[in-house]
This record gives structure tokens, sequence and C-alpha cells, in this order.
């Protein structure tokens, strides 16, 4: 069959889609964006945690179907979507706090963690949230690498980011 | 394999008329694991995640009729207030991107004896809606499950909505897991006080083939409690009662052992879990029956 889904804000089909395929295998194997990963296939590990209509989600557990109509940020929306307004690279905010937190080791669960954090961190809107906040918001994205602390760090420094605007504008 | 899209309710039922092999699914969090994994492939996947009609919720009367595409995590945010008890199982299932695409109807279809949903709605006495061409059928809680992993449901019905009586007393749910999340019950218990009637409600999850009720321990609970309130604001609740229930609470489920635990643990941790909702419970029943006064 065929899946007509907005990604990234572009609207594009991928054909002969089998009917029992997950979101996340089109995402990778049809439409060529490789940034949500696969690895436990039962929404344990939240690698492939991608935005569906605004909403974070495994994409695994998505029938390639459900997402007829629908829009789809994955973690390359994340980036190219700020190109302009971001710095190196066009990397969100959110990316630069992992990268500068060192946040990012073997790099797998990164981008799941990377939608995620994004998530929580414009719910919180300015608002730096509590270890316990974090915790529960991330609590679906395995890390096997890193013990999570320096993840916890990178979520605290991109809140503490957002909340404080970037170059004020000067006085006249 | 076939994909049914139904954009009405109508539609769904007939869809499901005329293809009853095929398996409904909403947020995928079980079906597509199954999938996944090679453990069964369906003959068709019906999409329900189009069906408007599903997608709310509403009061009607004393009962809050929750609609087979409420998701947890709209159980949380909205209904915390009204359905305390299922909105605490539903904090403690999966994680939030899980909580975000499950259905408490989908735990219903998938009948796991370990799904999160089915002991509040035991304790609270909550009846099914379930629905095909041939009309509309409401099946009390305590009867929907039938088996391991089956279901009252006939191959025709689909579940409309779930109805559950809003709390007129306090209500605690309890899981036992090896994390804080992302967990499937070793076992769990909810409990309903259900002070108009004097009653008591249980809930028993993942300790027998299916979720039930410990019928006895709740016949000997509400007999023992001391429901007045009176100037003395009520009085503290009798540890050898508590003992007492816990214990009937134990004997009510039939547990084995399995990856996740074994059963001489499980009846340990029901008993646990039995005896100390009920103090958070009736903490909050003499509470509340203070603050009224």
């Amino acid at each position: 069959m065929r899946v007509n889904v907005t990604v990234n804000g572009r609207k594009t089909a991928a054909d002969d889609v089998w009917e029992g395929e997950s979101l996340l295998y089109v995402l990778r194997e049809r439409l060529g964006l490789p940034g949500a990963k696969n690895a436990c296939e039962q929404g344990e590990c939240g690698s492939c945690t991608v935005y569906l209509d605004g909403t974070p989600v495994c994409a695994c557990l998505v029938a390639a179907g459900q997402a007829e109509g629908r829009e789809v940020v994955t973690v390359e929306g994340l980036a190219s979507g700020d190109a302009q307004a971001a710095g190196e690279g066009g990397l969100h905010d959110v990316q630069r706090a992992f990268l500068a937190a060192g946040a990012v080791q073997c790099g797998f669960c990164t981008p799941g963690l990377i939608v995620q954090a994004h998530a929580l961190v414009e719910r919180a809107a300015g608002r730096v949230p509590d270890d316990a906040e974090i915790r529960e918001a991330l609590a679906g994205n395995l890390c096997r690498c890193t013990g999570y602390e320096k993840i916890l760090d990178a979520v605290r420094l991109a809140a503490a980011q957002r909340a404080t605007p970037t170059a004020p504008t000067p006085s006249p | 394999m076939d994909f049914l899209r139904a954009r009405t309710w109508a539609e769904a039922l007939e869809l499901k008329a005329e293809r009853p092999e095929a398996t409904p699914i909403q947020g995928g969090t079980d079906v597509m694991v199954e999938i996944n994994l090679d453990r069964g492939r369906p003959a068709a996947l019906l999409d329900l995640n189009t069906v408007g009609e599903l997608a709310g919720w509403s009061r009607e009367g004393e009962w809050i009729r929750v609609g087979a595409g409420v998701t947890y995590a709209r159980l949380i945010d909205e209904l915390g207030e009204v359905l305390p008890g299922l909105a605490q199982a539903s904090r403690t299932v999966g994680s939030p991107q899980i909580r975000n695409r499950g259905t408490l109807a989908g735990n219903l279809g998938a009948a796991s004896p370990a799904g999160d949903g089915h002991p509040p709605l035991l304790a609270s006495g909550a009846v099914v809606e379930a629905e095909s061409v041939r009309g509309v059928r409401l099946i009390p809680i305590a009867r929907f499950y039938t088996g391991v992993k089956r279901n009252a449901l006939a191959p025709d019905e689909l579940i409309r909505a779930v109805r559950v009586p809003t709390a007129a007393g306090p209500q605690y749910f309890s899981k036992v897991g090896t994390r804080n999340a992302m967990v499937i019950a070793v076992c769990s218990f909810a409990i309903a006080l259900h002070p108009e009637n004097r009653r008591v409600g249980t809930g028993i999850g993942s300790a027998a083939p299916t979720p039930l009720r410990a019928v006895a321990a709740e016949a000997f609970l509400a007999g023992e409690l001391d429901w007045t309130l009176g100037r003395a604001g009520g009085s503290a609740l009798d540890p050898e009662v508590a003992a007492r229930f816990a214990e009937l609470v134990a004997g009510a489920a039939a547990p084995i052992d399995d990856v996740r635990g074994r059963a001489a643990y499980r009846s340990h941790a029901l008993a646990v879990m039995a005896r100390r909702t009920l103090g958070w419970a009736w903490h909050d029943y003499l509470r509340a029956g203070r603050g009224a006064r």
C-alpha cells in the first residue's frame, strides 16, 4: 500500500509498504531517515522516539498505515528546522546541550533521547524541571553507556538556555 | 495482511462484521509488538485511530464514559480527580511514549492478566460497552475476563467505551516491579472504598489467569470497617482487620512461578499491597470525614 505522510514539514509518500510494517521501518528504510533508531521493536527502549502530530511516540509501535495523512517530526527535523536560528551545523539547542554536557557516548540512544528531551524542554517552556520530572520524562529511553547523569545535565542545560533568551536587545 | 481504515464508528462496526478476524488497533503498543517480534500475524488490522467518536470521554450522571481511543496520558491529565484509582494505574503504564499512545480499551482488548488498567476497573465496578452491527452490549467488568488474554467480546464486537463510576470514596492502586517505570507488573492491586453503600471493591492483577476481585476479602472488610464517622471523626483501622483482609486478598489469587516472579512472592506481595493500600484509603476516608464536619 501507499502511505502519504508529512515528515519534517515535507509531504511525502512511501510505496509498497507492507500492511504490518511500522512507521519506524517506513522512515528508515523507505524514506531514508535513519535518525530514529531500531533497537527493541517493542516500545521498551525509546530509541525510535519521533513526534506524531506533535506527540512523542515510539515509531516502532505505530503501524505505517496509521501515519496516513499525519505529521511526523524526526530528530533530523529538529536540526534542520532551526537551521537559520541555530549556530554550528544547524543543530538544535537540545542537541548542542547534549554535546556540551558530554551526554553522548555510543550515540545509539541519542536521537530518541533528543526528541524526548526536546518535548520536555518545550513543555517546561523556560522552567528548569527538577530531577524527578526529568527522570520521569526520560523513563522510556534506555542508555547503556552514560549512566544518565550527563544526560540529566544536558536536559538541565537545554532548559536553562531556553529560560535565558539569547542576545538581549541593547537599549538605545 | 490487510489494513482496514474506518473513518466513522458505523464504518468500523461494518468492517468488523465483514472481517471478524481483523485485529483492532489503537495505540499499537500491544498489537505492533506481536507483529514486530513475529509472535503472531493478524489477517487484517482495523485502524480505529481515525474514528473521531472514540477519542473523547463524557460524564453521564454518576459515570464517566471513557471512549476507546482515550490514551493513558489523557486519563492522567483529565480524569485524575474523578477516577483516581484508574489514573494512578495509568501513571504506572510503560513510559511517557507508551502512555501517549496506549488506551484502556486496548488493555481490555488484549486482556493480559498483567494489564495495569484492570485492577482499578474491577475495584470500581466498571462496565465495558461493546458494540457490533447487532447492537450494544454492556458487560460488567468482572465478567469480561474469560481466560489468559481472552475476553468476553464476540468476534464481530468492538469496544466502544468503558463506563467507570466516579469515585465516591478513596481509591488506591499499587504495583510491584523491578523498576519504577517501563515495567510489566509482577503483581498489582487496587482498592476502592464505596462509603455510599458501605462496600469495598478490589482488583488483583498479574496473579491469576485473569484479573479478578478478591470477593471474600471485600465482604469481610465491608463488614468490619467502622464506617460511621461520628463526632470523634471515625475510628482507626484495626491492625487485625487489615491483616485478615491482606490474607484474604492473597488467598483469592492463583499465582504461578514465571520469569517475572515466583508464586510465593506474588502472594506475599499481594498481602503487603492490600494492607498498605487499605491503610492509605482508610486514612483518606477519616480525613475527608473530619474535613466534612
